[in-house]
């Protein structure tokens, strides 16, 4: 081992070299890895919150489908029961019209057999009343035996 | 081992530098023979060392140059990272994160400086895996007479290196506990104060022990796989059994040396890093 002036070269070779890797090589580089580090680390988040964000929207989607389904089936209910409703009272209404059509047609027949029997009564009496005219011969004074003709006509 | 009287020689020639400085007459050349470089003294300079050195260190900066370029551009930051930008950000993660681990304070140099010596250090190691006789044959067919391709494989490279580091140390000693708190944790420490003389020794040793022990053990370990590879290659010239043998053995040492002179890079780095935080510690301890 014999030293000589190499040991003086190195040194400060060794002094340059360092000098350059801290000036022009080592905040360029690590910066650039400090950098990417962030934008990695900033794509994990991102792709951890869109997986949440993910999870949070598939779980609402089945909350609003059960939502629906709840609510289809309320409607459905509603409906049918709105529907027997409807029926029901449909059928009311028709038993109503019925018995109404049916109450208007007996009066009117029983009006129209009143009113027959009187038209038939009238006219007996007058039937009766010539009859007796043409067996008396002579005029009956309808005002006379009013009293009797309508007692006739009663018993007719 | 062609042109070698003997294989001392061969070893001899290997661990050889070329070194350039001022000959016993006066001339400034490059050195012939060991007597040579012995008479040149300190004044003098390992060309090959400081070549390879500072060319894998602008290879070094030139590269990650390149990737910082296209980081900075902002490129890179939107999109996976592909190919060398990949394999530098994966160098720089691994550097930033053991200074993040070893270092408490907040010091803008210390993780280019962990950067810095973890790949050049790791280069100049990885000169040892070029089989080591091709450099210097080629430098030989152009008249270089002595080709050390493994600086660290120099103990003035790996000092050069830990001194620098020392100078930090001292340095960051001195400007966090102040002149006063540095030498109160050299003389107070470990025994009471009135034992301060052996407190300081202790502590010198200790303070002196982190630069030696940095050099020395990148060397050691360098030179210590250099010369492996010198004795496997010095079997080749002794006929097929041995030429045979000597080749596995030159591929495992080498798949294990990968090892090594990763490990050896990454200690360097880790404990310019820990004793650099101690340096910076400023509370009692």
């Amino acid at each position: 081992m014999n030293f000589n002036a190499t040991l003086i070269g190195q040194s400060i070779a060794f002094a340059v070299f360092v000098w350059f890797c801290m000036k022009y090589i080592w905040p360029q580089l690590i910066a650039a890895l400090e950098e990417r580090n962030a934008r990695i680390s900033e794509g994990l988040a991102a792709a951890q919150r869109g997986q949440k964000d993910l999870e949070e929207a598939q779980s609402k989607v089945s909350d609003n489908l059960k939502d629906a389904k709840q609510q289809a089936q309320e409607i459905i209910n509603q409906a049918q029961k709105r529907a027997t409703e409807i029926v029901d009272e449909a059928k009311d209404t028709a038993r109503e019209e019925g018995d109404r059509i049916k109450s208007m047609a007996t009066a009117d027949i029983e009006q129209q057999v009143n009113s027959a029997k009187s038209e038939l009564r009238k006219e007996v009496s007058l039937i009766a009343l010539a009859g007796v005219e043409k067996i008396l011969g002579r005029e009956v004074n309808a005002e006379a035996h009013d009293a009797v003709l309508k007692e006739l006509v009663a018993q007719v | 081992m062609s042109g070698y009287a003997n294989s001392s020689e061969y070893i001899k020639h290997h661990l050889t530098n070329l070194v350039y400085g001022q000959k016993a007459n006066g001339d400034w050349g490059i050195a012939h023979s060991a007597e040579e470089i012995k008479e040149m003294g300190f004044w003098s300079i390992n060309v090959d060392s400081m070549v390879f050195s500072i060319g894998l260190g602008v290879l070094f900066l030139w590269i990650f140059r390149q990737a910082a370029k296209k980081a900075s551009a902002g490129g890179t930051i939107g999109v996976a990272p592909t190919g060398l930008q990949n394999f530098i950000e994966m160098i720089i993660e691994f550097v930033d994160g053991s200074v993040r681990g070893s270092f408490t304070g907040k010091n803008p140099l210390i993780a280019p400086l962990a950067l810095t010596i973890f790949v050049w250090i790791f280069l100049l190691n990885l000169m040892d895996l070029i089989p080591i006789d091709i450099i210097p044959w080629l430098a030989s067919l152009m008249g270089v007479s002595y080709l050390k391709i493994v600086p660290t494989t120099d103990p003035n490279i790996t000092f050069g290196l830990s001194l620098s580091v020392f100078a930090l140390i001292l340095y960051y000693s001195i400007k966090m506990k102040g002149p006063g708190g540095f030498f109160a944790e050299l003389a107070f420490h470990p025994f009471p104060k009135f034992m301060m003389p052996i407190n300081l020794v202790l502590e010198g040793v200790t303070l002196i022990a982190k630069p030696v022990s940095l050099a020395l053990r990148l060397f050691g370990n360098l030179y210590a796989g250099e010369m492996i590879f010198i004795l496997i290659a010095l079997m080749y010239s002794g006929g097929w059994v041995l030429g045979i043998s000597g080749g596995l053995m030159q591929i495992g040492w080498a798949l294990f040396h990968i090892l090594i002179i990763t490990l050896q890079a990454f200690i360097f780095m880790t404990l310019t890093i820990v004793y650099l935080d101690m340096a910076s510690q400023t509370e009692e301890h």
